[in-house]
């Protein structure tokens, strides 16, 4: 029987197997960032211990810092947490992106960015979007702060074998719809849980026409269909992605590197414990009207009645996020309107998604009391798009132009939405609270947020003018 | 990490689907640099009104779930965010014992890290028990890690599965790093062959 990609990294990677089939896992790439890793680092000096594999190991502060003056942190308990983050990376000799760095940024936007994740690496971080580097064909996940701390000292994880599921996803993308939508569809087919314990291979036609950004956001959101992890097996788009960033292998080594990637692919009789095929074909932008990722429509639809739902317990969820979210049964998406626009987020805060709305807002204002924010994933994305002038275009169009960070994806730093209030988010999480207590978020693509923004309320991107012509999906991503 | 044998306590319900790690701890209280004194801000948006004043229609602040330290939870508890927040909240509170038909894969790891017991049931079975309790046919559960069963106290004893090793480590206690150290020398000979591009450069 062949081996399937997950199969291969995995082998790749054990260092030992115990009987109880327990394996000990070697982590090629630890990625750290001021939240998770605290309490990690106080474990390891108070047992005496130190980093294993600190040219392993890259951190940078993405979560608390402000995205207005990054400088000016005045909640005392978050700058705490950023200077023991400084203080920590400098004790154990970890390299850090900070403030100062040209290379700062949203942890999953960096590590691609600087060339840290290539294909066939295994990637942790404390922090569940880690899921996104899979789109390298590398085996990445989120582990917890015990786990950190684990492979901190070891540079190794205990893990059990996961299961595998392959989506293949047929089909071409219509123009105006990008990526977002198909992961969002995706959960909203097959529910939030429907990967647990599981680890994704996204195969099928559509891959080969993404770009790696593309690929980086079906990938980020893998963790909200409950997956372990999501991957894609290495193409020549994701070696020449790789080609020349810092952090790759170079010269011989790069030759020897090509040369094992291209082995990282599912074997043609490699089973699956599961296979699912999507139609990506006929999808339609989506939007999430509820308190989770899984519970979204089509723009062109409308917010259903809990009476429908199968079960009691489901009725009930779905008339709570309804509630909570002010949403009456039968609304149609593009009735509801939207106070706040975040682009942004390590789903979708890439040159890309940045130049994609851009192309939707060229030229139009932000409706009348809608505040916009942009707010790049990182230093570096931030530098590529002023140097194309899309800041210019959202500047003129009424948007903020931010410094890179986390932003409102979580509001854990300045900028959050009031009670009651609605933000477009191109972020990957709507859960109660999310963006600030009493906060409702309604997840889209970059696209769809950017004529909310301008629009004041949710509307069909496809019916903005230019959008046919080239596609905004694909002729402003490439 | 305090080892989980034998343990014994009073069950609070919480009959909601899909509860994820924001809601277990929500994100403006994960900015402390200590593991402690989380169990303070346990749920705290559902908890506490917006006054402050505590939400009297919160499962948790029901009087026969005062002092719990076993949850009756629903289908696929603690997704969303990797935060261990999560489990150090739930455990500062109280709990040490989590029951539910499924869990999320990072929380469910986290839990064991923690010395918190996620025990995964049925869901039918999770909803008789959680029917039973709603009417007051009992208080509370012992849960017996050791012989892999739970007992309510009026007699309902459902057996549950827990991967060996992760039993292991709870039953004694164990350190996952102490443990893994033990094999410094494979690590070490692992590290010697890696490929090329594991490596960074
Ligand atoms: S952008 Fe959002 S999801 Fe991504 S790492 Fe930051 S907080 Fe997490």
């Amino acid at each position: 029987m062949g081996k399937t990609l997950f199969d291969k990294i995995w082998d790749a990677h054990v260092v030992k197997t115990l009987e109880d089939g327990q394996s000990l896992l070697y982590i090629d790439l630890h990625l750290v960032h001021e939240v998770t890793s605290p309490q990690a680092f106080a474990g390891l000096r108070m047992a005496g211990r130190s980093v294993r594999q600190p040219n392993a190991t890259f951190a940078t502060m993405d979560h608390n810092i402000p995205t207005d003056n990054p400088y000016d942190v005045r909640d005392q308990i978050a700058k705490k947490q950023i200077d023991t983050l400084i203080e920590n990376c400098r004790e154990f000799g970890v390299q850090l992106a900070d403030l100062d760095s040209p290379h700062q940024g949203i942890v999953h936007v960096i590590g691609p960015e600087l060339g840290l994740t290539v294909p066939g690496k295994t990637i942790v971080c404390g922090d569940s979007h880690t899921s996104t580097h899979g789109a390298f064909g590398a085996l990445a996940f989120g582990i917890g702060t015990s786990e950190v701390e684990h492979v901190l000292a070891t540079q190794c994880l205990w893990q059990t074998r996961p299961k595998t599921l392959r989506i293949q996803l047929e089909g071409s993308l219509a123009p105006g719809v990008t990526s977002k939508d198909v992961i969002l569809a995706l959960i909203a087919k097959y529910g939030v849980n429907f990967g647990t314990g599981h680890v994704i291979e996204f195969a099928g036609s559509l891959i080969p026409t993404l770009t790696m950004e593309q690929r980086m956001t079906i990938c980020n959101m893998s963790i909200e269909a409950g997956a372990r992890a999501g991957l894609m097996a290495p193409d020549d788009t994701t070696i020449a992605y790789v080609k020349d960033r810092p952090h790759a292998p170079r010269g011989e080594q790069w030759e020897q590197a090509v040369a094992l990637w291209r082995e990282l692919k599912s074997d043609d009789d490699a089973v699956f414990d599961r296979d699912i095929v999507f139609d990506v074909t006929q999808l339609s932008p989506q939007v999430t009207w509820g308190t989770n990722p899984g519970m979204g429509a089509d723009v062109n639809g409308t917010v259903p009645d809990p009476a429908t739902a199968p079960t009691p317990v489901e009725q009930r969820a779905l008339a709570a996020a309804l509630e909570y979210m002010g949403l009456e049964p039968g609304t149609k998406i593009t009735d509801i309107p939207v106070q706040h626009v975040f682009i942004g987020s390590c789903t979708n805060a890439r040159i890309e998604d940045l130049r994609l709305a851009a192309s939707v807002v060229r030229g139009r204002k932000v409706a009348n009391g809608v505040r916009a924010l942009v707010v790049p994933g990182s230093k570096q994305v931030k530098r590529q798009a002023e140097s194309e002038g899309l800041h210019e275009i959202f500047l003129a169009a009424g948007f903020e132009w931010r410094e890179p960070g986390c932003s409102m994806c979580l509001g854990m730093n300045p900028d959050i939405i009031p009670a009651g209030e609605r933000c477009a988010s191109t972020s990957n999480r709507n859960f109660e609270g999310r963006q600030g207590r009493g906060a409702r978020t309604h997840l889209v693509s970059p696209a769809m947020a950017a004529a909310a923004a301008l629009a004041g309320r949710f509307v069909d991107v496809r019916e903005f003018a230019g959008v046919h012509q080239g596609g905004v999906a694909h002729g402003a991503a490439r | 990490m305090e080892p989980l044998v034998k343990h014994k306590g009073r069950v609070a319900l919480l009959s909601r689907v899909n509860v994820d790690t924001d809601q277990i701890i929500p994100k403006q209280f994960l900015k402390r640099i200590e593991r402690d004194g989380f169990g303070e801000f346990l749920f705290f948006d559902w908890r506490y009104l917006s006054s402050g004043e505590p939400n009297p229609d919160f499962e948790l602040n029901a009087e026969r779930a005062q002092g719990a330290s076993i949850l009756l939870a629903d289908a696929n508890f603690g997704c969303g965010s990797s935060r261990e927040h999560a489990v150090w909240a739930l455990s500062d509170y109280g709990f040490r014992v989590v029951i539910a038909p499924s869990f999320a894969d990072i929380f469910f790891n986290n839990c064991f890290k923690n010395g918190v017991l996620p025990v995964v049931i049925p869901q039918d079975v999770r909803d008789e028990l959680a029917a039973s309790y709603a009417a007051e046919a009992w208080d509370a559960i012992t849960v017996d890690l050791e012989n892999q069963v739970l007992v309510t106290d009026h007699g309902l004893s459902v057996p549950f599965d827990v991967d060996p090793h992760k039993k292991h480590m709870l039953l004694n206690g164990l350190d996952d790093i102490g443990l893994t150290l033990q094999f410094d020398e494979e690590i070490s000979g692992y590290e010697a062959r890696r490929q090329v591009y594991q490596l960074t450069y």
